[in-house]
């Protein structure tokens, strides 16, 4: 490194500029510094995209019901990979809503560096911001699906006494904690090698929904043993299934599988912070 | 004072020409594929055989300067001379390629006005983001905000969605936002260029107040040379990623437009384009010459010159107008010539004499127009040749007792004493 050169610098000056710094040089104390930023990112993500609708935040209910109404026909009643003894669309509903938290943070963190290159070409902040604020605000939409599936859980609970909590509710924060984490890490990733690799975009909303299919949200896990290998090391498996465990007492907890599960997060979100570090402070000379 | 508060230690940036990598990634692993088995890239470029030198541009190329606490610096060059790299390197919207910048406190760039404002918001939601961005915290914006609407006079549509503004309110707002930032640092870039004449004074006052009352240190980048000599009192001019000048803002402003001056004292204009303006083209200057010297370059005082041109029809009243202007195209005089009564058909020359004595040191460039008064009096101009003639004048009054930076370039005579006494 040839960082020496200048480190009188650092005796007269609070900051300084080097071509580059070491791959454990990643800022944190400045994105700290940036947290009312990340809330106003938040604010303006949320405020526009329900800025002039009829039905404003409603469109963040009505999307998941559809989706969960066409999988609790198609692939409960019709392909019947519906567990038994939940009803469908508690189960349907409950998987999709995590999911779609994931996918949708991915798809969003992974444009992070091309839908923002414009703020970023013009003015200096930690990058890191922008995907930061993009899991807050995905966790917005989140939460008021939660909500509605608290309502269609008390109906259920109520009328027909078919669903149940199970201890693993405790585990839920860290279950939404490892989703944001997983599907940030993997954003970033992607949006650091599409600064250079535009292909990757298209990749993107492909690759998540050939995962929803690896993943159990359109079915139960039990019904796939055959392809055993998939599920299992999909990260995201585990995940759902623990959350379904939690609320609606169907599902397995398999220790293991949700131990590779968070290592791999961890990795994952690792790899993807370094990467980005190392992207964002030239990202504009070729985005 | 006079403490450094930015450096930059022999700074590079190195800009890829063209397409980087082969630019998809397939294309990337069937290279690094080849490369690995030893085999020759299937994606290389047939013309340029290896020398990867070409296809690299240094957008600059080792720049170390300082900038002391409280300076006001413009950076002026030419388009593509470096001065945005420069100023994108300082903001830390990339990082140089060698070399190292330093700097203390905050700063804020401007590099574009109302960086981040959202159409959908209102007014003052964009206040916050835009603070925000530019490296506010919530609560300094909050603490301030009275203040921004009110410079930004558009109170009265605070709350109005910004795709609703006009490109002025826009801009009003934006400016005001970043006038108000804290930090010790400002980086403008071009920003004033738009706007109202009244509201860019108003944004020229408010950044000199800024400046003189809470010693911030400006850089500013400009092409307009009238708001780099209103704003600053150091220039840094660039050419092609380096700097030629550091220094005095008139001599700065100088050495940008010098680039190859020459002041012949004669100028054939035969050739020159013409003046749309001209209602009709029977009459031509041909040349223009300075009589009494070798090169267009004297003292103030009387001059000599010579126009020559060629008419195809008679002229009644035939008049040679001098405009003088600035090398940054602003009008600085003009003389007009004494009435030439008549002229026949065909090839003239005319001698004057001019008095440049009430114009201060400095180049100039110099326009030569003929026209003549119609039967209402007015003036209709007849020839005016677009090329101009460089010329230089040198005085008695240098810069330094002539401060032509705020005073202008004429200098009308001495006022003169009536009175004094005690009252």
């Amino acid at each position: 490194m040839k960082g020496n050169e200048y480190s009188e610098l650092y005796d007269s000056y609070e900051n300084v500029v080097l071509p580059r710094r070491h791959w454990w040089q990643i800022d944190l104390k400045a994105l700290w510094r940036y947290r009312d930023l990340i809330m106003l990112f938040v604010k303006r993500s949320f405020v526009t995209q329900y800025k002039q609708t009829v039905l404003g935040p409603l469109w963040a209910i009505i999307q998941p019901i559809l989706t969960t109404l066409v999988f609790t026909v198609v692939f409960g009643n019709i392909a019947g990979l519906a567990p038994s003894g939940v009803p469908k669309f508690a189960f349907y509903f409950c998987g999709y809503i995590l999911w779609s938290y994931f996918a949708a943070c991915l798809t969003a963190t992974s444009n992070t560096f091309i839908s923002n290159a414009h703020i970023m070409g013009k003015a200096y902040f930690p990058r890191l911001c922008a995907p930061v604020s993009t899991a807050i605000s995905q966790l917005i939409s989140f939460a008021i699906q939660f909500v509605l599936f608290m309502g269609i859980w008390i109906y259920y609970y109520a009328a027909y006494g078919s669903v149940s909590v199970t201890s693993y509710i405790f585990m839920v924060p860290l279950l939404i904690l490892q989703t944001a984490l997983l599907s940030m890490g993997v954003g970033i990733i992607v949006s650091s090698l599409t600064t250079k690799y535009r292909d990757l975009t298209h990749l993107v909303s492909f690759g998540v929904q050939l995962w929803m299919y690896a993943s159990p949200v359109a079915y139960d896990t039990s019904k796939f043993e055959r392809f055993g290998f998939l599920f299992k090391y999909n990260p995201v498996t585990p995940i759902i299934n623990i959350f379904r465990l939690a609320f609606l007492g169907v599902g397995e907890f398999q220790p293991v599988q949700y131990g590779i599960s968070v290592a791999v997060t961890v990795i994952v979100f690792v790899i993807g912070v370094i990467l980005f570090n190392r992207v964002e402070k030239n990202f504009t000379d070729t985005v | 004072m006079n403490r450094n508060i930015i450096t930059f230690q022999n700074v590079s940036k190195l800009y890829d020409l063209g397409v980087i990598g082969t630019g998809t990634l397939k294309g990337d692993l069937q290279s690094a594929f080849a490369k690995f088995r030893g085999k020759e890239d299937p994606n290389r470029k047939i013309i340029s055989s290896d020398n990867t030198k070409q296809d690299r541009f240094y957008a600059l190329k080792d720049i170390s300067f300082d900038i002391k606490k409280g300076q006001r610096v413009g950076i002026i060059g030419h388009n593509g001379a470096g001065k945005s790299t420069l100023l994108k390197l300082l903001s830390r919207v990339t990082a140089p390629t060698s070399g190292a910048i330093a700097y203390n406190g905050r700063i804020t760039s401007m590099l574009e006005i109302g960086t981040g404002f959202h159409r959908e918001l209102t007014g003052r939601e964009n206040i916050y983001l835009n603070g925000a961005i530019l490296g506010m915290s919530k609560a300094e914006i909050a603490a301030k905000i009275d203040r921004i609407i009110e410079f930004s006079e558009i109170e009265k549509f605070i709350d109005t969605p910004v795709k609703r503004y006009s490109s002025g309110m826009y801009v009003k707002l934006a400016f005001s936002v970043a006038a108000h930032l804290d930090s010790e640092i400002m980086i403008m870039d071009e920003v004033l260029a738009v706007g109202d004449v009244a509201f860019r004074q108003k944004c020229l006052a408010k950044m000199d107040e800024i400046s003189k009352t809470d010693g911030r240190t400006i850089l500013f980048v400009s092409h307009n040379m009238n708001t780099i000599r209103q704003m600053c009192d150091r220039v840094i001019v660039l050419k092609e990623g380096r700097i030629i000048f550091d220094g005095d803002v008139e001599a700065g402003i100088e050495e940008y437009f010098k680039n190859d001056l020459k002041m012949p004292a004669r100028i054939d204009l035969s050739e020159s384009p013409r003046s749309a303006l001209s209602i009709e083209n029977r009459l031509k200057i041909t040349s223009f010459e300075f009589t009494n010297c070798k090169k267009a370059d004297f003292s103030a005082g009387f001059v000599s010159f010579k126009i020559n041109f060629l008419s195809e029809k008679e002229y009644k009243n035939l008049r040679f107008l001098l405009e003088l202007k600035s090398l940054d195209g602003y009008s600085v005089a003009a003389a007009r010539s004494e009435i030439i009564e008549h002229i026949d058909k065909g090839e003239y020359f005319a001698e004057f004499s001019a008095d440049f004595s009430s114009v201060c040191t400095g180049k100039y460039q110099l326009y030569v127009a003929a026209f003549i008064y119609d039967r209402y009096g007015i003036p209709k101009q007849i020839d005016r040749p677009r090329t101009h003639i460089n010329l230089q004048i040198r005085g008695g009054d240098g810069t330094r007792r002539w401060l032509a930076q705020s005073w202008g370039r004429i200098k009308l005579p001495n006022l003169r004493l009536i009175e004094k006494s005690y009252e």
